[in-house]
């Protein structure tokens, strides 16, 4: 079990603000029912451009129902340029801590903060910065450098608990210790050189991780994926099941299948969708 | 505030009966029983009795009950009993579905040099026999297969598979962790080589265990040192443990109808009332065969530990499928498995009885679980969509 400030607590038995915002001036979306935990958070503005109604909407573990909370009584009454300085530290601290383990759950607070005031400002959602380092959660090199040197993070698991990576299957942990040595200026090994390929070498080793490693993650949720072509680095596939028309799958397939193929095969391969 | 404990997968209460048994080799009887003088040698007499007990429980003899510490060390046992017997064949089989004592330690033989085969279940936690029996050659060392999962309480059809794995020479294990004490197992006619049980799970003491080695198998022990338990588990025998299993085992011979009945009945009321009174929500592995003490019922759009916190609230213990209440970020190994979507794998919990599980408890429990799945959907993004999404249909 995990060990909750009482004011965690509080904020989850109670939580404030709970709901959505009709007409809201901003609205901003993180997370996802696959990662476990995801926040709706909307904000409604007064005449002089304060915050005057916040509201959420949260799926996730005690923690997260609470940094929801949290973050709206923080942030009514603000000016957003008073409410965009407000960091993820603050809502830990607001809450009297975090364990460890649950600091994403601040790191989405502030997130959607950030996503919500974008919204209200006209600014497209910023593209994920960098290559993607933990496949099972979308983090990048980027994030997660960047939030080594933010809070001088020295282990793979303080890494899982601000931002999830690493936290799933787990093939990504040397990634991550490499990104730490390298921030931390400590030797970096060197990763083997990729082998030479042959056309027919590549073609069948993308058929192989297809077959072995990506088919089985989509079948259980009911789709499917076939390899069209190959030409040059360009991976050609057609989406079927519950993944053609899926939302999410353009996420997949960047996420998922470019990355495990580049992990597997040669890191320059792009995957396309070609559509029936 | 009253404890109402559903959690008896995790762990039971050790049965009064079983701590008066064990107190007094605490203190008046606290020898050596490996000692030259009768005031530790003579506790033979009683880990005797209580060798004869856990054997009577499973059908078995005496001499092929081995003590260790618990459920994860007998399948750690079993495990490298067997390879270390078969030096030359170099493929493992188990299932998606295993506890970590067997996955993990599956996983750890594959990064040395083993081959491993990990048979998939269907929707409702079902073995798919034919990828098993496929995978089965002449390299094949042993099979791994729990008797029931202690997430779903589904149940494998042990008799059918020990024929078909041993009629090709390769020995066969089950972690019957689960199994022991909730439904009545007879190795005689179930025939398996190595089973794995567990005493904290049926109202034993915690840090003991054993696992049932049939007579003429191969072994070759993973604890060396003294010569304890024949040669076959080094260290100094856990007598009150030992004891304490035992007469777990008696009772839990005495209380199998009750399981199989009663509290099986009970286990129905809940499942069904609560499937009734929340929308949205299901039961995991429903379908299939399953201990009669478990329910997993999975309600979609909201996240376990969530649940587990506002039910705490309660007094009401049960656990979760869940990523957030395990060290791991992800939802239940087993749920996954089963494909069970994201939507209700994080919110799935699992409800456990035991013999000490009463009527009032159950009727608490269904009256207090529906309030707590609605409040924590209004809060809900997802809700949210999904309502949006049933009223545009409508």
């Amino acid at each position: 079990m995990w060990e909750y400030t009482d004011k965690v607590k509080e904020h989850f038995l109670n939580p404030r603000n709970v709901g959505a915002i009709e007409n809201a001036d901003g609205v901003g979306e993180v997370g996802s029912l696959a990662c476990g935990d995801a926040l709706t958070l909307y904000f409604k503005l007064d005449g002089d451009g304060r915050i005057q109604d916040a509201k959420f909407l949260t799926f996730g573990c005690a923690s997260a129902i609470a940094s929801s909370s949290a973050l709206t009584e923080m942030i009514i009454g603000k000016t957003l340029e008073e409410a965009e300085k407000i960091t993820n530290e603050d809502i830990a601290d607001f809450l009297g801590d975090l364990p460890k383990e649950k600091m994403h759950c601040s790191v989405m607070g502030k997130e959607a903060l950030d996503k919500a005031i974008a919204h209200y400002r006209g600014e497209a959602a910023r593209a994920p910065d960098g290559n993607i380092v933990c496949e099972c959660f979308g983090i990048t090199d980027r994030e997660i450098e960047k939030t080594i040197r933010e809070h001088r993070l020295t282990s793979i698991e303080d890494v899982t608990g601000y931002l999830k990576a690493g936290g799933g299957c787990g093939k990504c942990h040397d990634n991550i210790q490499q990104i730490m040595d390298h921030v931390f200026g400590q030797p970096v090994s060197i990763q083997p050189q990729a082998k030479k390929m042959t056309n027919i070498q590549k073609i069948r080793l993308i058929e192989e991780t297809l077959e072995r490693e990506i088919k089985p993650a989509l079948h259980q949720d009911g789709g499917d994926i076939e390899l069209v072509d190959v030409d040059g680095v360009r991976v050609m596939v057609k989406l079927r099941g519950t993944c053609a028309g899926c939302s999410a799958a353009q996420v997949t397939l960047k996420n998922v299948v470019e990355a495990k193929l580049r992990e597997l095969v040669t890191t320059d391969l792009v995957v396309e969708e070609v559509r029936a | 505030m009253k404890t109402v404990y559903v959690d008896n997968n995790a762990t039971t209460q050790a049965a009064p009966e079983v701590v008066d048994a064990m107190l007094p080799f605490f203190t008046e009887r606290y020898g050596n029983a490996s000692s030259m003088h009768s005031f530790g040698g003579g506790l033979i007499v009683d880990i005797r009795r209580a060798r004869a007990r856990v054997a009577d429980l499973i059908g078995a003899r005496p001499d092929e009950i081995l003590f260790t510490s618990g459920g994860t060390e007998s399948d750690a046992t079993a495990i490298h009993a067997a390879l270390q017997s078969n030096p030359g064949k170099r493929h493992i089989v188990t299932t998606r579905v295993e506890h970590p004592a067997i996955k993990n330690l599956f996983e750890q033989y594959g990064q040395n040099g083993y081959r491993v085969t990990v048979v998939p279940v269907d929707g409702q936690g079902r073995l798919d026999q034919e990828t098993l029996l496929k995978s089965l050659d002449d390299d094949t060392a042993i099979v791994s297969i729990m008797w029931a999962n202690n997430e779903t309480g589904v149940i494998n059809p042990m008799d059918d598979l020990a024929r078909e794995i041993r009629s090709r020479g390769i020995l066969f294990h089950t972690d019957a962790v689960q199994a022991v004490g909730k439904l009545p197992i007879d190795v005689g006619r179930t025939k398996v080589d190595l089973l794995s049980m567990s005493a904290h799970k049926f109202h034993g003491p915690k840090g003991i265990g054993a696992l049932y080695i049939r007579k003429g198998t191969k072994f070759k022990p993973l604890v060396v040192g003294g010569h304890q338990e024949a040669g076959r588990r080094a260290g100094t025998e856990n007598v009150p443990g030992i004891v304490g299993m035992g007469k777990a085992c008696e009772l839990a011979g005495q209380h199998l109808e009750d399981v199989g009945t009663r509290v099986r009945r009970l286990r129905d009321k809940l499942e069904q009332s609560l499937l009734r009174a929340v929308p949205r929500s299901m039961a995991n592995g429903g379908q299939s065969d399953r201990l009669p003490n478990t329910s997993s019922i999975a309600f979609e759009y909201v996240e376990g530990e969530a649940i587990l916190l506002l039910m705490n609230e309660h007094g009401i213990c049960a656990s979760s499928g869940s990523a957030c209440t395990s060290g791991s970020l992800e939802p239940s190994h087993v749920l996954r498995a089963m494909g069970v979507p994201f939507t209700a794998a994080h919110g799935s919990i699992r409800y456990s009885l035991s013999h000490y599980t009463t009527e009032e408890e159950v009727d608490f429990i269904i009256a207090k679980m529906p309030p707590i799945i609605e409040r924590l959907r209004q809060m809900s993004p997802f809700w949210k969509q999904a309502m949006e999404q049933a009223k545009a249909q409508a």
